[in-house]
């Protein structure tokens, strides 16, 4: 099978600092990749760079090639805003607008011309219940985003993304800032999630890598070190420093 | 114990100038309210001012011409100023143009009324052939105002977190929604406080007015009338009649209604913060 997201040779620059040096990687379509290394080192940006969100950072400059179904998505003829429809992204921190709940799934649909009710409330409803939070806000979906605890933020987060009707969904590390409980609702989510949608996820938590993903990178000062399977890039790693890593010598 | 010394007198001095503060506003307020409220009656509030020496009538035209010059300079101010502020936070790029923009409006910021008030004199009332009016008024507040709008309502922009334009752009989004959809509706009660001190600014100016409106007493009738706002009837009123009275009574309806625009300001910063809290 052809994979959904292939990155060609991509380097990624913030001004002087080389922050992805020369990675090549192919994302397979209805898994989830977990991208894994110490802080700072490129994991995140290269994330951003798979739906150009780095491209509202000024003094951002990327060279290679994203292949997004063999479309280069660098490419000028390409439109970013239709890009970014395609490949959705969850971020660290749960950031709902502060309006309703029902206006933030809404709001995707809405922004893509969406208007009528009877279409959103379909909309609104099959999004929560996808992301697993139907149940719970179902009676108060005029109720603020922001009334909602960190973890039920992060899943009307999620459910505002499959609003759009994404192909791809970017997670960076979107449970950093969530207690155990909802990080395990979060994990839970994301095995339901791929049979519909290929997950790329960034985290710092190398467990959480081991136990949602089907593939894993390692990235290291910007490097990839390391790429492939999951169980074997935990049980048997290649790189000298991919063990260190994993055993906890550093990072 | 030298330490315990500094700590009183700090106590002291803190307390002091507090208390003087307070002093100050209350003998102001105070006096104002208690020498002009009792003339304050529906005959003082509902007739035109007769004008003469004994400053007869009420402040009807002057509270009607006040209305009028504050809804049509935030008109004209409502477009210029937001744009500007949504230009300078969410498209301009930091370089020397930009820079240079910033720095003016900070310098015009700064500038005195009255030298606004000669600007719009030779331009709106004199070049433009507005006479003096309500038109030349309000334009000329819009130049003075537009730099506190802009500072105010750029401010409220960048406080809303960049979390939510990226969360826009990553749900596809285009920068215009993310902006007109996510980032003014966060910022609208900023921008609403800022309007709200431009009210306040308008309700209490004189200098400028004085030479861009005329101060006819009659009633204003369309955009070219001449008008006399509360302030500026105050300043006749104390300058040029024995009634002194009626300038307190007046000073009283100006203190009423910056109380009331104050606690509008304070209600709606309330209730944004209560918002984005997720309360409301």
């Amino acid at each position: 099978m052809d994979p959904k997201i292939e990155a060609k040779q991509l380097n990624f620059y913030y001004g002087k600092q080389h922050a992805v040096k020369n990675v090549t990687l192919n994302i397979r379509e209805h898994q989830i990749t977990a991208l894994i290394g110490p802080s700072g080192c490129g994991k995140s940006t290269f994330l951003r760079a798979l739906n150009r969100m780095n491209d509202i950072i000024p003094g951002a400059r990327v060279e290679g090639e994203v292949l997004l179904d063999k479309q280069n998505i660098y490419e000028h003829s390409v439109d970013v805003v239709e890009l970014r429809k395609r490949v959705g992204m969850v971020f660290q921190h749960p950031n709902p607008f502060p309006k309703s709940i029902f206006e933030n799934v809404a709001f995707g649909p809405k922004m893509l011309g969406q208007s009528r009710t009877t279409k959103l409330d379909e909309v609104v409803e099959k999004s929560l219940r996808a992301a697993a939070l139907w149940d719970e806000v179902k009676d108060n979906l005029n109720k603020s985003g922001l009334a909602l605890s960190g973890g039920q933020q992060q899943r009307l987060c999620i459910a505002r993304v499959l609003a759009v009707k994404p192909e791809v969904i970017l997670m960076d590390e979107p449970c950093s800032a969530l207690d155990p409980v909802s990080t395990l609702r979060i994990e839970e989510l994301m095995q339901e999630l791929t049979k519909n949608y290929t997950i790329v996820i960034v985290t710092h938590n190398m467990l959480q890598a081991a136990r949602v993903s089907q593939w894993t990178g390692f990235f290291l000062l910007g490097e990839m070190i390391e790429y492939g399977k999951t169980v074997d890039v935990f049980s048997r790693p290649r790189d000298k420093r991919t063990e260190d890593y994993i055993t906890g010598r550093f990072g | 114990m030298h330490a315990k010394a500094t700590h009183k007198l700090a106590i002291v001095l803190i307390w002091g100038s507090g208390f003087i503060t307070v002093l100050i506003l209350f003998l102001i307020i105070g006096y104002v309210l208690a020498r002009g409220l009792p003339e304050i009656g529906w005959d003082f509030l509902f007739t035109a001012p007769k004008g003469g020496l004994s400053g007869e009538g009420g402040i009807s035209t002057t509270i009607v011409a006040t209305v009028y010059l504050i809804a049509l300079t935030l008109a004209i101010l409502v477009v210029p100023g937001v744009g500007a502020a949504i230009y300078l936070s969410e498209y301009a790029k930091d370089n020397w143009l930009t820079r240079i923009i910033r720095y003016g409006v900070e310098t015009l910021a700064g500038v005195p009324s009255i030298v606004f008030g000669l600007f719009g004199f030779v331009l709106f009332v004199t070049a433009l052939h507005f006479r003096f009016s309500l038109l030349s008024g309000a334009l000329t507040l819009v130049c003075l105002l537009l730099p506190t709008l802009i500072r105010t309502s750029e401010e409220a922009l960048k406080a809303v977190p960049r979390g939510h334009r990226e969360a826009a752009l990553a749900l596809g989004s285009t920068k215009w929604q993310a902006i007109w959809h996510v980032v003014l509706p966060a910022a609208l009660p900023g921008i609403i406080t800022g309007f709200i001190l431009c009210i306040g600014r308008i309700v209490g100016e004189t200098a400028c007015l004085y030479v861009t409106m005329g101060g006819s007493s009659a009633m204003p009738t369309s955009l070219f009338s001449g008008g006399r706002t509360l302030s500026l009837h105050l300043f006749y009123l104390s300058m040029e009649t024995n009634a002194f009275e009626k300038a307190m009574a007046t000073g009283a309806v100006l203190i009423i209604i910056v109380l009331i625009v104050n606690t509008i300001t304070n209600w709606i910063s309330y209730r944004f913060q209560a918002r984005m809290r997720g309360g409301a």
